[in-house]
């Protein structure tokens, strides 16, 4: 019989995947965890998982001793039982014994999840269509934290490097041993913000903000991505967490504080073309590129070009109302608060004089602030 | 006209022609095409899980846009639960449930026409939404706002899709609740129903309580998209979270839906390979009409990062925890019966095995993901995607598929070819788990679902995963080979071609003739 003849080379080739998937360093549980509570899930899962395991092997080792012995081909002849009260009852008792010891610990790992109280530090994080924001509120200190990863890797025309997709290019950054809340939110669409080492996941909703807290146990840096599709590149808005030692954490902040009040200069000032069309551009691939593409094509029927666009060709302060109101209904955000005026202003004059147009105009940050109310 | 046609019918065997399938109210004729119209979406949804696990194979965007691959991810969920696993399910029920209670047809045989003539409609509402602007809806299958509300014109027509095939599933059930409460043989007392009859006429009941709540649903999404009701928008006083509470009120019963008849079908298959008759079966009767019960209190499972309070989190943990006690009893007891019987591993058997193990396997999963602390790392990962194929593929599929094997003798008058059964079978079985099980490690590991690119520590068991699936895929087309084969010829089929088969099926001859049952059979 072919089936016979050609299983033993399946379950051969079978194996050997196996084996070779034995070889490689495969990852096959949670990355280690940074975090107390990151500790505490990694403990729960595997007490659960050998639960789950030991159950399997006890009911399925009868099952297949059953297969092995009750054969009709080795003349096994049928019993007629059929029912039994009380195995009945035994086996719906038992699994429920089980679940209250399982229960009982993950009761306690809830409440301590829950428990968002005395924080040290409290960070709120917005999530955007597709990149995060990091506002330090104690401090003053907010800002953007975007891909880093190029396109080349993605496109497959260079090589990806160690941290491919999961790299920004300005991280979150928290003290060691510090318990740091988080506050959730979103600004288009429901996100997740999630890092596994670190053992917090929590959806940021539209509208509404949501809190969670972790406490890193040791420096490093530590890696994640959204957890909640968000469109198209749901995949490309990765986390970075940099848990720092106290003291790095306040150089960090000083240095921070230092550049919030360099651009809080240039709003008065007044930029030549090419400063407005280099710092435009870096604003635009951070920012608009995504879906407007990197050549201002567009995507056509999702997502408008703004090569030739009405919009980017005809009046200024038409032009600044989108960029700095958004198009309520779809998936264009308001960037006003998201950038500052000067980034504002260069990404216009960007957009007005690059991509393939040429208004020749210029916008000047002190025409964004005039426009904003 | 129409009851002259069916008098007209009565004398004769099937009519011929294109219009028979048109216009036939015969519950036979209604089961094939319900199974056909599956067997076709099945193809349709699997090639798109190709795609998918091609562009998958190794992290880089290779073959397709991040765009197209969320319409592929969206898509691919919502014809295989509403267009294959569910369309399937009411295929059994049309073909067997009459044959099981004696009864000589549905009860209501023009709706029944509709019920299936409505589903090729909704099935062309989702494919022609791939080729307007914008594609095809691509805010997963579970639609949640705001992102689904973001989209263009085809996110529209998904909703109409749905609301059709939620009219399909009402009007099927109503049939079927109707056909099992009035339309038993004498003698056929509820607590002597097969279980396939049971655990349909349960099912039946859920999806009636739940269609309604999705047509509600995606009813308010359709508004918010164009009527601007903000029903789901915070900005207008409302609340996206609000969406996944209605949607999974929906959901988690849904899931029970898919699972049900599945479990009707292996309780019919186990006892006759096994010459034994099942254990426990009022208890069988019992925990599937507990797991229903519960179904209704568990949705919030699927929300543990929304962000619940403390009690929330913690009440819909022990709910969840719960539904595995009658799911263990389910399992215990199809083990009990094959212990000390006399068995043999036909096709229907091997697949019919083949789902407790790894329909329990779903079930582990699903109890680690019920732990409230653990699913906030595991949620939305790979692990999910994992458990739900443990549950739906080797589940739900794996059942239809033994159910197939099992009745095509009856349906066609021939005998399967049992060689190509058994290779379809190890096929299936061995790839399955070649391409899920290595997901499991992928979502611990920290692998987010619906991305079409990934870090690249994650390169090899996504590379093992899609060699699986490939082999998967291919193999499925063996099933085909199968059934076409048998349908056209093969070894006669008596009238109860297995030997440990109870039931009022096995007392007609095979293939069944046109119309059974004219005069009721007696049941002792
Ligand atoms: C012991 C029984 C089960 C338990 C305790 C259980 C538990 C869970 C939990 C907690 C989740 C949410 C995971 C997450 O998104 O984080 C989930 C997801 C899911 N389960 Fe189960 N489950 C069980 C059985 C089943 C069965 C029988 C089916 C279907 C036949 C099923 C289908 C699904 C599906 C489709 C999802 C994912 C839905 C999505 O997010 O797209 N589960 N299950
Ligand atoms: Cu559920």
């Amino acid at each position: 019989m072919g089936l016979r003849r050609a299983l033993p080379v399946v379950l051969a080739a079978a194996c050997a995947s196996l084996a070779a998937a034995a070889w490689a360093d495969y990852q096959i549980n949670f990355p280690p965890p940074k975090s107390s509570l990151a500790y505490a899930i990694n403990d729960l899962h595997i007490l659960i998982m050998w639960v789950c395991v030991g159950i399997f092997i006890v009911v399925f080792g009868t099952m297949f001793y059953a297969i092995w012995k009750h054969r009709k081909s080795v003349g096994h002849q049928a019993a007629q039982f059929h029912e039994s009260t009380t195995v009945e009852i035994i086996w719906t008792a038992i699994p429920f014994l089980i679940l209250i010891g399982m229960a009982w610990p993950a009761t306690r790992l809830i409440l301590e999840q829950k428990d968002t109280s005395n924080p040290d530090v409290t960070i709120k994080v917005t999530g955007y269509q597709w990149k995060w924001e990091y506002d330090y509120l104690q401090d003053g200190v907010k800002f953007m934290s975007v891909l880093a990863t190029p396109r080349e890797q993605i496109e497959n025309k260079a090589p990806k490097g160690p941290n491919y997709l999961l790299e920004v290019d300005e991280p979150m950054v928290v003290p060691v041993g510090k318990k740091v809340r988080l506050l959730l939110t979103a600004n288009d669409v429901i996100h997740a913000w999630w890092v596994p080492a670190l053992g917090v996941k929590q959806d940021t909703i539209p509208g509404f903000i949501r809190d969670a807290w972790f406490t890193a146990t040791e420096p490093g840096t530590y890696r994640g991505q959204c957890a909640e599709l968000c469109g198209k590149d749901h995949g490309f808005m990765p986390i970075v967490v940099e848990v720092k030692s106290e003291a790095d954490y306040a150089a960090w902040l000083a240095d921070k504080k230092a550049k919030v009040a360099a651009a809080a200069a240039d709003a008065g000032k007044v930029f030549s073309k090419e400063e407005l069309m280099a710092r435009g551009a870096t604003v635009y691939n951070a920012n608009c590129a995504s879906c407007h593409m990197p050549d201002g094509k567009g995507l056509p029927g999702v997502f408008p070009a703004i090569t030739g666009s009405k919009v980017a060709t005809g009046a200024k302060a038409g032009h600044i109302g989108i960029v700095l109101a958004g198009k309520p209904g779809s998936a264009m955000p308001a960037f006003g608060p998201q950038l500052n005026d000067a980034d504002i202003a260069a990404v216009v004059t960007y957009q007005r004089n690059g991509l393939g147009n040429s208004t020749g105009d210029l916008v000047q940050p002190a025409e964004i602030k005039a426009l904003r109310k | 006209m129409q009851a002259h046609a069916l008098e007209h019918e009565h004398g004769h065997g099937a009519p011929s022609g294109l219009m028979r399938w048109v216009t036939t109210t015969n519950h036979k004729d209604i089961g094939t095409l319900y199974l056909w119209f599956a067997a076709v979406m099945f193809l349709l949804a699997g090639s798109m899980a190709m795609a998918i696990r091609a562009e998958l194979f190794q992290p880089g965007l290779q073959l397709v846009s991040p765009d197209f691959f969320n319409q592929l991810t969206t898509l691919h969920g919502l014809i295989m639960v509403f267009g294959v696993i569910m369309p399937a399910m009411t295929g059994f029920a049309n073909w067997q449930v009459p044959l099981m209670i004696g009864a000589p047809d549905m009860a209501f045989p023009r709706m029944n026409n509709w019920s299936f003539w409505i589903l090729p409609a909704a099935a062309i509402l989702l494919v022609i939404s791939l080729f307007l602007p914008g594609g095809a809806a691509a805010a997963g299958w579970t639609l949640y706002p705001p992102l689904f509300i973001q989209g263009g014109i085809s996110y529209d027509l998904t909703i109409f899709a749905i609301h059709i095939l939620g009219a399909s599933s009402i009007m099927g059930s109503l049939n079927i609740i109707t056909t099992i409460l009035n339309m038993r043989a004498p003698g056929m007392t509820l607590m002597k129903m097969p279980l396939f009859v049971w655990t349909w006429l349960i099912t039946a009941f859920l999806l009636i309580a739940v269609m309604p709540v999705l047509a509600g649903a995606v009813t308010m999404l359709l508004t918010d998209r164009n009527f601007d009701t903000h029903f789901f928008n915070a900005a207008g006083g409302g609340d996206p979270v609000l969406f996944q509470h209605v949607f999974w009120f929906f959901g988690h019963p849904e899931v029970y839906i898919l699972i049900l008849p599945a479990f009707g079908i292996v309780s019919q298959i186990i006892p006759t390979f096994a010459r034994k008759p099942l254990f426990g079966y009022a208890s069988m009767v019992y925990a599937t009409a507990s797991i229903a019960i519960l179904s209704f209190l568990v949705w919030a499972h699927h929300m543990f990062t929304v962000g619940m309070p403390a009690v929330g989190q913690l009440y819909f943990m022990y709910a969840t925890m719960l539904i595995a006690v009658p799911t263990g009893v389910k399992v215990f007891n199809w083990v009990a019966t094959m212990w000390r019987g006399s068995l043999t591993f036909e096709t229907p058997m091997l697949f019919a095995i083949a789902f407790v193990a790894l329909f329990t396997i779903g079930g582990f999963t699903g109890l680690v993901l019920a732990m409230a602390p653990v699913d906030i790392q595991l949620h939305d990962t790979y692990y999910v995607v994992a458990h739900f194929h443990y549950v739906l593929v080797s589940g739900a599929l794996f059942a239809i598929y033994a159910g197939v094997y099992y009745w095509l003798p009856k349906w066609t008058g021939h005998m399967y070819n049992e060689t190509l059964g058994k290779w379809h079978f190890w096929l299936s079985m061995i790839s399955f788990n070649v391409l899920f099980f290595p997901q499991h490690f992928l979502g611990l590991a920290g692998m987010p679902r619906r991305i079409p690119d990934y870090a690249v520590q994650f390169t090899e068991f996504n590379m093992i995963s899609s060699i699986g699936g490939f082999v998967f895929g291919a193999s499925q087309i063996l099933m085909l080979i199968v059934v076409l084969q048998c349908i056209r010829g093969g070894r006669k089929a008596e009238a109860k071609p297995w030997e440990g088969a109870q039931g009022l099926e096995w007392t007609v001859p095979s293939p069944a003739p046109y119309h059974t049952f004219e005069t009721p059979p007696v049941v002792k």
